[in-house]
């Protein structure tokens, strides 16, 4: 059994000298860091605090975490199945990712935990080079796949997280709402960028067929900034509208992207824009002949 | 001459609808031209609707032949409308820049009438008024 590298197949001839077998070198292992649990553990997170890793975190959550780190790293050296680990390192990840705690910090907080574990074993074993030998042999891989585990549930999870939210983004996107007969609005809230412009005109242009509409009210009040690309896609846009018989008022263009679009030079001339959604409509309604009167009060009287 | 006519170009009241089926080819779209240009004066229309809704696809010929046409008939006394433009062809034709100039364009046969409807109606009603008074 030891032939599976050079350096235990020079150890094997003097192995049974040792009076240990290698079934017995994990749970030794175990046992070494179990018994040395608090003061490995300290100098884990003191390690942690030098590498200035996980600051978002109070020092007793580090305490926490760390102690059940430690121990869930413990287990699986003991059980070697890494199913419990898996589950808490994307416990974890879901509680530190809203956090901004960076892929890299929960690698290397692994990784460090790795090194202080494999210099308590140098230690231990230091007057026996063949047995560090065999004991790391067997510690290496099962720290690896420790290692590994973490990294790659916390990346899931932070790749669940991003896919959710696009859903999420993706669905609130474009609504394109029909309030009277022939007359659309087109409420864009957030920041546009390239794919959502190019799914709003995507929309729109739909929308237009399926409402019969001819008057589209855009309202940008809720945008933040627009670039020159995105500038000139929503030009595109109004102008395709009018090749499917809609006319487009824009409304709530505010200062910053009035600026934005008059100093970039994105030909306005076609564009029709009104100051607020409000006025939008009732210019739409005007367009389309609708008059809006009130039941009662002043406005019946005149 | 020799081109067969692809396009049918059917007369109601005072509008002449040309309903472009298929993919018409460069020379295809020249004998289309002629044609309605002639049947305007024949028929002494007042409106042209060029229905464009089959086509998946209009390429910069055709829109400039669309522009045309429709500059054509206006000297010839028509008021031209391009309806039933899809989707992605309205914004693939902005996307490389060919829009149809000052051409009005509505969503469907039934929308284009009722612009040549409000537009034509208004200027034999002028007329009118204008002899009457």
């Amino acid at each position: 059994m030891n032939d599976e590298s050079p350096v235990s197949a020079d150890a094997s001839a003097d192995s049974p000298a040792d009076g240990q077998d290698d079934d017995q070198l994990l749970p030794q292992l175990v046992a070494h860091l179990r018994e040395h649990r608090t003061k490995l553990r300290q100098e884990w997170a003191s390690r942690i605090r030098d590498a200035h890793l996980l600051d978002a975190m109070t020092p007793q959550e580090m305490s926490a975490e760390t102690t059940s780190v430690y121990d869930n790293y413990v287990e699986v050296l003991e059980t070697g199945s890494v199913e419990a680990l898996q589950h808490y390192a994307r416990d974890l990840s879901e509680r530190i990712i809203p956090r901004g705690v960076e892929t890299q910090e929960v690698v290397g907080i692994v990784l460090l935990l790795r090194d202080v574990l494999a210099r308590s074993l140098f230690e231990k074993y230091q007057r026996d080079f063949r047995l560090l030998n065999r004991v790391l042999d067997a510690y290496e891989p099962a720290a690896n796949r420790i290692a590994i585990t973490v990294a790659v549930s916390f990346v899931d999870e932070r790749e669940r997280v991003i896919r959710q939210q696009q859903d999420a983004i993706q669905e609130l996107s474009t609504p394109v709402l029909p309030i009277r007969e022939r007359l659309l609005i087109l409420p864009i809230i957030g920041v546009l960028d390239r794919e959502r412009a190019r799914q709003l005109t995507e929309q729109l242009l739909i929308g237009i067929r399926t409402h019969r509409a001819r008057v589209v009210v855009m309202d940008i009040t809720g945008a933040p900034n627009v670039d020159e690309a995105v500038a000139n896609h929503l030009v595109q846009t109004v102008d395709a509208s009018r090749l499917m018989g809609a006319s487009v008022i824009i409304t709530g263009v505010s200062p910053e992207i009035a600026q934005t679009l008059v100093t970039i030079g994105v030909d306005l001339s076609k564009m029709n824009t009104i100051g607020d959604l409000q006025g939008g409509l009732e210019e739409a309604e005007r367009l389309l002949g609708y008059t809006v009167n009130r039941q009662d009060g002043a406005a019946d009287q005149s | 001459m020799n081109t067969p006519a692809l396009v049918s170009i059917l007369r109601q009241g005072h509008y002449l609808i040309a309903s472009i089926n298929t993919a018409l080819d460069d020379s295809q779209m020249i004998r289309f031209q002629q044609d309605l240009i002639e049947q305007i004066g024949h028929h002494r229309s007042r409106g042209v609707i060029i229905d464009v809704a089959a086509l998946d696809v209009l390429d910069s010929f055709g829109s400039l032949s669309l522009r045309n046409i429709a500059e054509m008939a206006r000297l010839r006394g028509a008021l031209t409308v391009i309806v039933g433009v899809q989707p992605d062809v309205a914004f693939a034709m902005v996307e490389l820049g060919m829009g149809t100039g000052s051409v009005h364009t509505a969503l469907d046969l039934e929308e284009g009438l009722v612009y040549l409807e409000s537009r034509v109606a208004k200027a034999v009603t002028d007329m009118t008024l204008g002899i009457s008074g």
